[in-house]
């Protein structure tokens, strides 16, 4: 019963983030400070983390072919794959969720605990427009990270591949290139906006709607990442049946 | 004027208000005290339309709260200014932009204009060099002046004040209270105070409104209340040592 309330509830929250917008004025401060806290300052970690993933998909790769039958550029093309359909849209979407998710929830929840919400909602601010909104914006452009997150992971591939010895720089770029499907750059893109929209909507619902100190705006933090992963995953398994099964 | 009638409110099965019956009048400062778990927060809230409740009404000025449509509640909360027990400062923008923040919100005044009246209302409150500074570096007296400051920037009717002198020293408490007391004076507001503090009770309560269990117990003023024989209202406010003899002092002078 209690979850049947949530998803209710969430899915009110949604309708609400539309409704009494915000001055034009202010909202747009809100959105740049938001493109900052999210997406700007997520970039290093995405770069460090898609770069070495990158690396060790190309290692293992290497390391599990032994069959002299396989071309060698199969390193090259697993690590692309891996890359482009679940490492860079869903895995590095857990990281975030994990990162942005609990800044999300965190600050809107200290903001709640603090009253600060009370004090927008008693001068008639349509709170979860003020709050949520700009989140959802910032998080629009969630799909320019995952493009450099698929950008740095193939090229740590093949520096890994290149320089620890376990292929040429040429098997591997044809790798890259071979049996390239366009549609699956289509495919990890609608899931990254599907992710983006789960990333600003589900933490700002822990966040909005916790009750209680500051021990549980920790408790929401943890609760919030846990159910975006959920959710994350439960999704990418619907889009993937959806799109190529 | 804000008159509330037979107002009843419940959580689950605990009946939290008993229907109350008062009214606020402009230019007055209004307390609402109890003991802690008599109802006074849950009866603020429900006069700022931050709760429904079940039965009754609340008016402002004629017009019926629960009956308003949206754009009309809109309108009236930017009516409305609050301070909080803890202030609830936006502790991501500096004091100047906290104080703005309403005109910002609700008005269509030029960055000049706002600037003027931000500078006005915190030199109202004793804070004219604050501006650059987060509500992170200010001390607990400052904050509550800073959340005043902010409550009557947009020209409020109603001024709405959730134990104001919480957490602050006897005097700086007396400065808040004053600073209350002098601004519904000046712009002519209703103002309504939750607080537990006896002090303000006799400096600034030119009405009282005492709450026990949910109901509303007695009605009067800081003159009244010295007089009045309901138990209810003399074991709370005269708990102490020191207000027993005030009251003592005060009924002998009268006498």
């Amino acid at each position: 019963m209690k979850y049947l309330h949530n998803i209710g509830t969430y899915f009110i929250m949604i309708k609400d983030m539309f409704r009494k917008p915000t001055k034009w004025s202010v909202m747009k401060t809100l959105i740049l400070k938001d493109i900052d806290d999210l997406i700007i300052s997520s970039l290093g970690i995405v770069a460090f983390i898609s770069f070495f993933v990158g690396g060790v998909v190309a290692i293992q790769t290497s390391l599990n072919i032994s069959n002299p039958l396989i071309p060698k550029y199969l390193v090259g093309f697993a690590t692309r794959q891996s890359i482009i359909l679940e490492f860079a849209p869903t895995f590095i979407s857990i990281i975030m969720a994990g990162k942005v998710g609990s800044f999300i929830t965190s600050s809107i929840g200290t903001m709640r605990v603090t009253e600060q919400i009370d004090a927008l909602e008693v001068m008639g601010i349509n709170a979860i427009n003020y709050l949520v909104f700009p989140k959802f914006i910032a998080l629009t452009l969630y799909p320019f990270i995952i493009s450099i997150a698929m950008f740095l992971g193939i090229l740590g591939g093949l520096a890994a591949c290149v320089y620890g010895g376990y292929g040429t720089l040429e098997d591997y770029i044809e790798g890259v290139q071979n049996d390239f499907i366009p549609f699956h750059m289509a495919y990890a893109f609608i899931k990254t906006m599907l992710f983006a929209f789960i990333l600003a909507t589900i933490p700002s619902f822990y966040g909005y709607f916790m009750k209680g100190g500051a021990l549980e705006v920790g408790k929401a933090s943890t609760t919030s990442f846990v159910w975006t992963s959920v959710v994350i995953i439960l999704v990418n398994y619907l889009i993937t049946s959806l799109l190529l099964g | 004027m804000i008159e509330v009638k037979d107002l009843h409110k419940s959580f689950g099965d605990a009946h939290i208000l008993k229907g109350i019956t008062t009214s606020f009048e402009k230019g007055k400062t209004n307390l609402i005290i109890g003991q802690s778990g008599s109802g006074k927060t849950v009866f603020l809230k429900c006069l700022l339309g931050l709760f429904t409740f079940e039965q009754g009404f609340i008016s402002y000025d004629g017009k019926i709260l629960s009956e308003l449509s949206h754009d009309e509640r809109r309108d009236l909360r930017s009516k409305m200014g609050m301070v909080f027990q803890g202030s609830a400062l936006f502790d991501s923008m500096t004091i100047a932009e906290n104080v703005m923040f309403p005109l910002r919100m609700f008005t269509k005044q030029s960055k000049g204009e706002m600037e003027d009246r931000v500078n006005e209302v915190l030199q109202r409150v004793n804070l004219p060099n604050a501006h650059n500074k987060m509500p992170s570096e200010a001390s607990g007296g400052m904050q509550k002046r800073v959340a005043i400051a902010r409550a009557i920037v947009n020209n409020p009717k109603y001024l709405f004040c959730d134990e104001p002198n919480s957490g602050l020293d006897p005097k700086t408490a007396i400065v808040i209270d004053n600073l209350i007391q002098e601004i519904t004076d000046e712009y002519q507001i209703i103002t309504v105070i939750n607080s537990h503090d006896m002090n303000s009770v006799m400096e600034i309560g030119e009405k009282i409104v005492f709450l026990k269990d949910g109901y509303k117990e007695w009605e009067g003023s800081k003159e009244t209340i010295f007089k009045t024989d309901n138990k209810a209202v003399t074991d709370f406010v005269y708990s102490s040592e020191l207000f027993k003899k005030v009251r003592r002092m005060y009924i002998e002078e009268n006498e």
